[in-house]
């Protein structure tokens, strides 16, 4: 069924369609339409769900973590100083290796006060064991909440889905909510094989010496490792279901390309656009969306670039005192591997807005320079 | 006398606890009366060792260890887990120090109490942060040494009224108890296990290594802060009725209580005495509200 909505509401409706049991969430802008159509939701018995409306993200995330630990599917969505605020938790659930799925709508970091687009929030999460997505339209979103149940159950690991403040969450977009009939067949109920159970009594989470400790990381890193056939393979599952594909990277006019943008967000729909006029000017420009960032789609992403001459990495972030994080990620993929020209801008910080004209500039700009550059600061009025 | 307590033991042997600790016969207690149906929360405690490193436990009940500040959600987001299974006769229970409730941990513990979330919480003071080698907390009492209050200015202030922030949220149940009666804290468990809706305990546990007591005095010790009133039990239904569920007939001196402790043995004697006033003080505060 076909319905006109806000990119929050497709996160909505995405947990709804996942049948979560426990909602455990705070509200901050730009994220709260969620969590109040999710209200309305269990409320009007629409989803049977517990929902704790909890008194700060940081318990927020704590209250997932207590009902995913029962065995049961757990939500929550937050944005920018809400996210900080459940760092701690977030390792938390990830070493629990509990399979929490979050919604995070990507705000600027304060100060000075943002509401508006910006990744800062998401990408400092980066080490937490997270696996995160990268969303870049209403449909996206939808379909991720599900996909991600699906990969995370089965590899214990917990996720979150990212897009951008307003741009995307506060945006109208025509969705196409599958039928739950569908979804249930795809995910069925979660069922783990460890859980607080009265009946089979364990202790989770105890003191661990160096004896252990060492080996739940390694078991970490082989599962995120894990995630990328996984990943795929639940993609392939859900076109099938709906005839949408899913995948790790979406690269877009890249076969030829001697310039490969590589883009995530919302920004990657802007340069679609924009690629499709390079190329009509008879520029060969592709470009690479990076939808998932962990686990980090290496192999993926060195078969598409490699053939190009430049890559331009466009990052809605910045590692102060470095650069962007994306171009930091792909230089990192590349080292070894591959000898690429890298070129790194920094674009649209605190939700200014990003142009096909901006996206085209830095494609030119590119095109014409041979010395690459780490860190290009487009539109900055000093 | 018929012995009230239940015989049987939920806590194992070959805990980590410290010689006479007032933190492990205040858990061996609580378990006793809840038997297997129950589920634990920890905090960052004293009790996140004394159960046992990883792969062992002492509790005999499910236990999920949490961050320090999360005591009181992590039980709610277990109790939402358990409920939604249809599994509601399961007593969920958080379990945490007088750092993890006083000070990081009130946030989440307000928050649980004022959506009265069906939980039962359990706050075992010992008085300072004693896992991490006793430091003050805001639960640590006016004139005790600890190492972040050392006797050249040992803590100043008083000790955080737990009970009636608890009371001000107007929660259920709400009582304090003590290692050194209990019957009255058998009784208090069983009766916070019937009452439906967010339960408060504050359970006196002398820690003798924080104390710089003997440890053949806990329970002796456990008995004196209730002798002296420093410590009152009595216990509070629905923010309004308080019941002194201990008497104490003939009040002893303060002194009675320092003298088995090391943190108060450098107080002055006027110091002392400024002491047993406001220790005389508020529980004239209290009675009035017993009446």
């Amino acid at each position: 069924m076909k319905k006109t909505m806000l990119g929050n509401y497709a996160a909505s409706w995405g947990a709804q369609l996942s049948r979560v049991q426990v909602i455990s969430a705070y509200p901050i802008t730009p994220q709260t339409l969620i969590v109040e159509k999710l209200s309305e939701i269990v409320a009007d018995g629409k989803l049977d769900a517990k929902f704790i409306k909890v008194e700060s993200e940081h318990s927020a995330m704590s209250g997932c973590i207590g009902a995913s630990a029962t065995g049961v599917r757990a939500y929550t969505a937050t944005s920018a100083q809400g996210l900080a605020l459940m760092h701690e938790m977030l390792h938390w659930a990830a070493l629990a290796r509990l399979p929490i799925v979050m919604t995070n709508v990507n705000r600027a970091m304060a100060p000075g006060w943002s509401i508006w687009a910006d990744q800062n929030d998401s990408l400092s999460q980066r080490d937490t064991g997270w696996m995160q997505i990268y969303a870049s339209s209403s449909q996206d979103i939808l379909d991720s909440t599900i996909l991600a149940y699906k990969v995370s159950e089965k590899l214990l690991l917990p996720t979150f889905i990212t897009f951008d403040a307003f741009f995307l969450s506060h945006t109208l977009e025509v969705v196409d909510m599958p039928p739950i009939e569908d979804i249930d067949k795809f995910l069925p109920p979660y069922n783990p094989e460890y859980k607080l159970d009265v009946n089979d009594p364990r202790s989770f989470g105890a003191l661990t010496s160096e004896e252990h400790y060492y080996e739940f990381r390694y078991k970490m890193q082989k599962a995120m490792e894990d995630a990328i056939p996984v990943i795929k393979e639940a993609g392939r599952g859900y076109e099938k279901l709906t005839g949408r594909y899913y995948d790790l990277i979406h690269p877009y006019r890249c076969e030829d390309a001697d310039l490969v943008l590589v883009t995530s967000g919302t920004i990657a729909e802007t340069t679609n656009v924009a690629v499709d006029e390079l190329r009509k000017e008879g520029k060969k420009v592709g470009n690479l969306k990076i939808r998932i960032i962990r686990p980090y789609p290496k192999e993926d992403v060195l078969r598409i670039i490699q053939k190009c001459k430049k890559i331009a990495v466009i990052d809605r972030n910045i590692s102060c005192g470095y650069h962007g994080i994306f171009a930091q990620e792909l230089k990192s993929a590349l080292y070894n591997e591959k000898e690429i020209p890298v070129w790194g801008y920094i674009i649209g910080l605190g939700g200014r807005d990003v142009k096909i004209e901006d996206i085209k500039d830095i494609a030119d700009e590119t095109l014409k320079n041979d010395t690459p550059k780490d860190l290009i600061w487009k539109g900055v009025k000093l | 006398m018929r012995l009230t307590i239940p015989e049987q033991e939920i806590m194992q042997p070959g805990h980590l606890a410290c010689q006479g600790c007032g933190g492990s016969l205040a858990m061996r207690y609580a378990l006793k009366v809840f038997g297997k149906d129950a589920i634990l929360t920890l905090p960052a405690c004293c009790w996140s060792v004394i159960d046992g490193p990883f792969p062992y436990t002492a509790v005999g009940v499910p236990l999920f260890h949490t961050a320090f500040e999360t005591a009181a959600i992590m039980a709610s987001g277990i109790k939402a887990g358990l409920d939604i299974q249809g599994k509601t006769s399961t007593n969920v229970i958080a379990w945490a120090g007088d750092g993890g409730t006083f000070d990081i941990g009130m946030a989440a513990l307000s928050g649980s109490a004022e959506r009265n979330d069906d939980i039962l919480y359990i706050c075992y003071d010992n008085e300072a942060y004693m896992n991490t080698g006793i430091q003050r907390s805001s639960a640590t009492p006016h004139g005790a040494w600890t190492t972040t209050t050392p006797v050249k200015h040992y803590k100043r202030g008083r000790k955080k009224n737990i009970v009636e922030i608890m009371v001000a949220h107007r929660v259920p149940y709400t009582a304090t108890a003590s290692v050194g009666y209990p019957e009255d804290f058998i009784k208090k468990l069983k009766k916070a296990k019937e009452t439906r809706g967010f339960k408060f305990l504050h359970v006196l546990a002398p820690c003798p290594t924080g104390w710089k007591s003997d440890p053949k005095y806990t329970v002796k010790l456990a008995k004196l802060a209730v002798q002296t009133n420093v410590f009152p039990i009595y216990e509070v239904e629905d923010g309004i009725r308080y019941r002194q569920t201990i008497r104490v007939k003939e009040r002893k001196p303060i002194t009675e209580y320092f003298k088995y402790q090391g943190r108060f043995k450098h107080l002055k004697e006027e110091e002392v005495e400024f002491i047993q006033k406001r220790v005389d003080e508020d529980y004239e505060i209290l009675l009035r509200k017993l009446s």
